[in-house]
């Protein structure tokens, strides 16, 4: 447990250059200053570790390094996505808190990689403390002489800055962060073009989330195989893992990929007051949730949780006991894609209004027949038509809710009130 | 009007970004501007921000309106930002958030009578396990209760 970006994390002033520096910290970046790394062999490695995007998608990160057109003319960007917003999800809160440096240190191994000079950190708005954190942090960095112009005479340009969002969850979203980063609203872009070839002010630019980049001065030092196996077939490495809801101590927790659902359950206190396991949602508020004996039989791991019906996504655990209302608690999240909708795409703009209205009807007592077929209906015709993912995130749970929770539904339109709270 | 002392505060987010790209800095000078004007926006400020920032208004209008952390209407001083998404939720926000509408006498969205204080319920702010948890300025305040709240609520001044 806490490997990697957690490492430090027992330690007074975790977030200092000195305590990062005597974990062996800043080594590999030295290295590469030294001229003793090539982009191919850091690419190698990484491809090597299996590490995969820990923002959601999990995409391999050594194979997104290899699409930068690195020896393409022009200025190329290095973009951290650290717009933490999905409902469950605190983790790049706590590696910006506690271990600043690694994100630093990653970011710019990016960067010398794929040739890209500056850098930029999307901290999302809310997150004051992180961005102090990480501001003290790029302070320290540039005192040191570990980032900026002709660092140590190695003839490697490096400068990264920290960006502020103002309140967005779409910016999580790669390409409504770029927008975002250029001072507009932070609506999603077509794809293609890829970011990795259109991407900041329209220059070649790759974004990672936080903990990837936080991953990959570890991986690098202690190379790819140690980090692989860490991890399982598949999901190479640890994973830091946000437990909250009916747990007796919700934390976030670093394990290896593939820990057994029910002993990460144990590492949270188990179920608070004794009250029995009812539902998990195990990846973030848009994937789909998890009867208790499915999750109890799962393994924390990119196949282990799509074996048992949804996704590894941000790693983002939510535990719901035997009180809790489905109906209701479905309700809430389809509040909250239909506030966080761009407004882009009709199907998500209007389907989720169409969802949220529908539920808000159920829990108000005024539920109808046909309101269940509705909800399908809406979730089905949002389910893939939309140019990013928040469409689909918005689906996605009302789908599951309803598979796994019918009765619950069915109660609460025919008696006007909730099965499980009276 | 731009203060002397907030351009130079939006002048040290404008040197971050490309010379040619200074409506990057539009989010923060937005949020500069607006806590120099009691943490409210109105339409001449954002253009304001425009001219300041060489962008066309309605561009900065734009950013104004579809982002959640600015506001168009009078808020207290203090504005609580009580996070009610499901990790809250399932930890009694709902109850927490009641407790905190009776205490100030004044309901989600609206300001108390001396100006001293609004509440906003707010979508998910990243401290899920920290649940239930609010946020009043810079500052986050977790594992709320409501002897916990009377506590900061009591401290605001």
């Amino acid at each position: 447990m806490n490997e990697v970006c957690f490492k430090n994390l027992d330690k007074k002033d975790s977030w200092s250059l000195a305590v990062y520096e005597a974990s062996g910290g800043y080594s590999v970046w030295r290295k590469i200053l030294r001229g003793e790394l090539t982009p191919e062999q850091i690419i190698d490695e990484l491809k090597a570790s299996g590490l995969r995007g820990r923002g959601g998608a999990g995409f391999p990160t050594g194979l997104k390094w290899s699409f930068m057109p690195r020896n393409s003319a022009g200025q190329k960007y290095v973009v951290c996505n650290s717009d933490e917003g999905e409902p469950g999800t605190c983790k790049d809160r706590d590696i910006l808190r506690y271990n600043p440096h690694a994100v630093i240190e990653g970011m710019a191994i990016g960067g010398f990689v794929m040739n890209a000079t500056t850098g930029y950190n999307y901290i999302r708005g809310e997150f004051i403390e992180p961005f102090n954190r990480f501001e003290g942090a790029l302070k320290e960095a540039y005192a040191a002489g570990l980032l900026g112009e002709n660092i140590s005479d190695s003839g490697v340009d490096f400068n990264l800055y920290a960006h502020l969002g103002a309140g967005a969850y779409v910016c999580g979203e790669e390409t409504a962060l770029l927008e975002s980063i250029e001072g507009k609203k932070g609506q999603p872009r077509f794809k293609p073009p890829f970011p990795a070839n259109v991407g900041l002010y329209g220059k070649p630019t790759t974004i990672n989330n936080t903990e990837s980049f936080a991953s990959v001065a570890d991986i690098l030092s202690k190379g790819g195989k140690w980090f692989a196996d860490l991890g399982v077939e598949n999901s190479g490495g640890c994973k830091l893992f946000s437990v909250s809801g009916h747990v007796k101590n919700p934390a976030n927790f670093e394990v290896s990929m593939g820990t057994p659902f029910k002993d990460l359950l144990e590492m949270a206190g188990g179920m608070r007051d004794g009250a029995k396991l009812k539902a998990v949602i195990p990846g973030g508020s848009s994937t789909p949730v998890l009867t208790a004996d499915v999750a109890m039989a799962m393994t924390m791991d990119y196949d282990g949780i799509e074996k048992a019906g949804s996704m590894l996504g941000a790693g983002s655990v939510i535990v719901m006991d035997e009180s809790t209302c489905m109906v209701e608690t479905l309700t809430r999240l389809a509040h909250f894609y239909y506030d966080e909708s761009c407004g882009q795409c009709t199907p998500c703009r209007e389907g989720t209004g169409w969802l949220y209205r529908a539920l808000k009807r159920i829990t108000d007592g005024n539920g109808k027949d046909g309101d269940i077929e509705l909800l399908l209906n809406v979730q089905d015709k949002i389910m893939g038509n939309t140019i990013c993912a928040l469409g689909d995130a918005a689906a996605m749970p009302v789908e599951s809710f309803l598979r796994n929770f019918r009765e619950e539904f069915e109660y609460y339109i025919e008696h006007g009130k909730s099965m499980v709270k009276g | 009007m731009i203060s002397d002392q907030a351009k130079k505060q939006i002048d040290a987010w404008v040197a971050k970004y490309p010379e040619d790209r200074k409506s990057s800095a539009v989010m923060e000078a937005l949020k500069i501007v607006q806590a120099e004007n009691d943490n409210s926006l109105s339409a001449e400020s954002i253009q304001d921000v425009a001219d300041y920032l060489g962008m066309p208004g309605i561009a900065a209008a734009e950013v104004a309106t579809f982002y959640e952390n600015y506001n168009h209407k009078p808020v207290g001083k203090h504005v609580i930002r009580f996070c009610h998404n499901i990790s809250c939720m399932l930890n009694g926000s709902d109850d927490l958030i009641s407790h905190l509408e009776d205490k100030l006498g004044v309901k989600t969205g609206e300001v108390t009578k001396d100006g001293l204080i609004s509440v906003k319920k707010v979508e998910c702010l990243g401290a899920c396990v920290g649940a239930p948890m609010f946020q009043i300025g810079d500052q986050y305040y977790e594992n709320l209760t409501a002897e916990k709240i009377d506590e900061i609520v009591d401290g605001l001044k």
